[in-house]
């Protein structure tokens, strides 16, 4: 099996009380804010519960020490994407108001599907990661860009002091994962192109 | 902390987004469930980034961020396409397609 195969960090690490208790309230308010997205009758509601769940995926970044992506996600989805999701609505007249027909009628087969592929997630991840727990100790030197050779940079004493990552995360965007930075600047200006051709009136 | 929470987290968080995608019949609704699914791979790679200390995991969402903001603007200017020709974005009365 894959669990024996793998070695799996920290098994017999206690468990941080205040880091789980903050996790379980932020993943309670996101799953609610989650099903509302999907069962509310109101597609402006729906994109307001949105924002929940974005929100507090931000948190859980932060309680991971992803700050900067934490920082990106409250930019790009809150501040961008739901906009767009708005102006969609607006524009497409869809549901300001209730709308008894935005869900199918016969929701069964959906939630089967559902249940079935989380039961099935849930069993493989619980049957691969039982106790695996995330390193407590993970600061700069933990986090450090990777060079070419495979090997840690030494973390300066300054960067272990902030105790920010933006600084690792740019240094290994812009080296080891430069080709496909490029490339998804590309691609961003042909969704751009595409999206004006697709939706201008002609 | 253990992995798995946040694993789970993502399971459940992706399998809403599934329901939603099946039963939605709005277009605009699917693209939120699109955006559920999309924010649970999210917190996979965030928190397998802190299990192994690797950032990859970090810069991977930050490209899954940038395809998600494209795909959202791609999919809602096809929304408005499709509504500008039929004056509805009920995903159920698209049947051009159906021989």
């Amino acid at each position: 099996m894959l669990a024996s195969a793998m070695a799996l960090p920290g098994t017999d690490d206690p468990i941080n009380v205040a880091q789980t208790v903050g996790f379980g309230i932020i993943a309670a308010v996101m799953v609610v804010s989650a099903l509302r997205v999907v069962t509310t009758r109101n597609v402006v509601h729906a994109a307001m519960w949105l924002v929940l769940v974005l929100a507090g995926a931000a948190a859980q970044y932060i309680l991971l020490a992803a700050e900067f992506v934490a920082v990106t996600q409250v930019m790009v989805y809150i501040g961008a994407i739901i906009v767009l999701f708005l102006f969609g609505v607006m524009l497409t007249r869809s549901g300001l108001g209730a709308d008894a027909d935005l869900s199918r009628k016969n929701w069964f087969g959906g939630a089967f599907v559902a249940v079935v592929l989380l039961g099935l997630l849930s069993f493989s991840l619980i049957d691969t990661f039982d106790d695996a727990k995330i390193p407590e100790d993970r600061g700069a030197a933990a986090l450090a860009p990777v060079d070419e050779a495979g090997a840690a940079a030494p973390a300066s004493g300054e960067d272990a002091i902030v105790g920010s990552n933006t600084q690792a995360v740019s240094d290994t965007l812009f080296s080891r994962y430069l080709v496909p930075f490029e490339v998804v600047s590309v691609m961003l200006t042909a969704a751009l192109i595409g999206a004006i051709v697709i939706a201008r009136k002609d | 902390m253990l992995i798995n929470q946040f694993l789970l987290l993502g399971a459940v968080l992706f399998s809403i987004g599934v329901y939603g995608v099946i039963v939605r019949r709005n277009g605009v609704a699917v693209l939120m469930s699109i955006e559920l699914i999309l924010n649970a791979v999210n917190v996979n790679l965030i928190a397998f980034s802190a299990l192994r200390g690797d950032l990859g995991g970090q810069v991977f969402a930050l490209f899954v961020i940038a395809v998600a903001a494209a795909e959202v603007g791609v999919g809602l200017a096809i929304v408005l396409a499709i509504y500008r020709n039929r004056r509805s974005v009920d995903l159920d009365e698209l049947d051009l397609m159906k021989g």
